[in-house]
């Protein structure tokens, strides 16, 4: 663990694990509300609306977070000119956040339409007979309950995010991946503690994470 | 519940005119977006036949695009038979009644289960060589990191799917005087991997889309030669990420459509055991479109 006694190396991966961590919650909060939005057009008396949620849906779930993050960089930066900070980091970050909220809203967007579906149709037929409209149908009578039957499947669609945010580094950012790459190329003689600390990292979070969203789906379930 | 036509009434006069006005600001700020980016691509010269014409030339599909398709799609099928079978190994092995093979399997698989697969695919390709003293295959790199990620969830999804097999199969196979390995073969493997299908084929899905980090380790796959050498020579990264991502999209969306059908095949015969719902142990792969596929 020779490693990380020098105070450089500490700090590269600092750095590299703040990085995933502002990624994933900057990203959890846009995949979070573009997918609440999505589900809702996707069930909407609207037919445009769904067609846009069903397209957004199809295109981005098929198409590899890598390429999304590249074209994040290719596509909106050079050529629309979507610059978020002048400082070239903050920038690439930004610009993570946006792939990253684009592509797990696609997923949200699913498990929550799929939550809508665990629903027994007599909850929304009662709420039509005492003169519910759509939107009061959805926010008070339907998604309170979907909410509950999908907390296992945003669990593990959060879980995923997070990891996922290291493909930003892609486009250059120095997140987790990046930093434990310079470390190994440094330090060829320790390249299994190196490993160790930062995919222990990971597992030491993500796992119990995992369990958690576990245990909170079992309490707040529906019972039926 | 179908959420189609539950949540709203046959819409009338009125409710029809709102969703009129709905559709049309809707659409307008759809195309005024669509417009925007348009003038934008425009400005940038971006709709330049220069940069679309390579794409009508069969010297660049011949030379880029289908080479780089033809990697990815051997990574994938390499990985996703040693996925398979690194799933059964290990979900059996976690099932075990004996502790010293239950415990290590169980570590192994949330281990590779919690770590990013790119974080994998570096410390194999980059970090590995440092031990054996001798370069890595860029192609082995990706396939064994594919396997270790989608192999674990694997394990876990045909864990829950044999966890979903009805108590009576077993009793029934153990009365007959079936060994465990034989339960375990001829009665819960079969009808595990009919219920988990559906699980199983979307994480094959994944298993597609992951091999474009191959392109971070420059494995000559679809983005490393149809979007990054192509685009070297002719100027249009832009153009040829667009038609590798129209790519990606049919041959995901295909394989998403066998899902479909699969799981609507398997509901109709009925011999699908139900469905592992919210029964199943904390953090296991969950059924249905969107369990943990990501």
């Amino acid at each position: 663990m020779d490693v990380f006694s020098d105070s450089a190396n500490v700090d590269t991966y600092v750095t590299g694990f703040l990085w995933i961590l502002k990624l994933t919650v900057a990203g959890t909060l846009g995949a979070l509300v573009l997918g609440v939005l999505l589900a809702a057009m996707r069930v909407s008396p609207v037919p445009v609306l769904r067609a846009f949620g069903t397209a957004w849906v199809n295109t981005f779930r098929n198409t590899p977070l890598t390429l999304i993050i590249f074209f994040c960089y290719f596509g909106l930066f050079s050529t629309l000119g979507f610059t978020a900070s002048d400082d070239i980091d903050r920038n690439n970050y930004w610009l993570g956040v946006v792939g990253l909220s684009v592509y797990t809203a696609a997923f949200v967007c699913e498990a929550i339409r799929s939550g809508i579906n665990t629903v027994p149709a007599g909850q929304a037929e009662a709420a039509r007979a005492i003169g519910m409209s759509f939107r009061q149908t959805l926010t008070i009578v339907i998604l309170p309950q979907a909410g509950r039957a999908v907390v296992a499947p945003l669990g593990s669609i959060l879980i995923a995010l997070c990891k996922n945010a290291t493909i930003v580094g892609t486009i250059g950012l120095a997140e987790s991946s990046n930093a434990m790459k310079d470390l190994i190329n440094a330090n060829g003689n320790a390249v299994i503690p190196i490993f160790l600390v930062f995919a222990g990292t990971f597992a030491v979070v993500l796992i119990p994470t995992g369990y958690f969203f576990g245990w909170l789906a079992n309490r707040l379930a529906v019972k039926r | 519940m179908s959420a189609d036509a539950v949540l709203y009434d046959h819409p009338g006069p009125r409710a029809k005119l709102r969703n009129l006005i709905l559709t049309i600001v809707f659409g307008i700020g759809l195309l005024a977006l669509l417009w925007w980016i348009y003038s934008k691509f425009d400005e940038k010269g971006q709709w330049a036949s220069t940069l679309w014409k390579p794409f009508t030339a069969s010297s660049t599909w011949t030379d880029y695009i289908l080479p780089g398709l033809l990697h990815t799609l051997e990574a994938a099928a390499v990985a996703m038979v040693l996925s398979l079978i690194f799933g059964i190994v290990f979900a059996v092995g976690r099932l075990s009644e004996h502790w010293w093979l239950s415990v290590p399997a169980g570590i192994v698989v949330e281990f590779f289960r919690a770590v990013p697969l790119l974080l994998l695919m570096f410390f194999i390709f980059f970090g590995v060589p440092f031990l054996t003293q001798q370069p890595m295959s860029v192609f082995w790199a990706v396939v064994i990191g594919l396997t270790l990620y989608n192999g674990s969830v694997l394990a876990e999804a045909f864990r829950a799917g044999v966890k979903s097999v009805a108590r009576g199969q077993s009793e029934a196979a153990y009365a007959i005087g079936m060994r465990k390995g034989q339960v375990m073969q001829y009665i819960l493997i079969p009808q595990a991997a009919r219920a988990m299908l559906p699980v199983i084929v979307s994480q094959l899905v994944v298993l597609v889309k992951d091999t474009a980090l191959g392109y971070i380790i420059s494995y000559s796959e679809l983005i490393q030669l149809g979007v990054n050498n192509l685009s070297a020579n002719f100027g249009n990264v832009v153009q040829a990420a667009i038609v590798a991502a129209i790519i990606y999209i049919v041959v995901n969306a295909s394989l998403t459509a066998v899902a479909g059908w699969l799981e609507r095949r398997t509901r109709r015969t009925g011999k699908a055991p139900k469905a592992p719902g919210q029964a199943v142990p904390a953090g296991v792969v969950q059924t249905g479109e969107a369990a943990g596929a990501v």
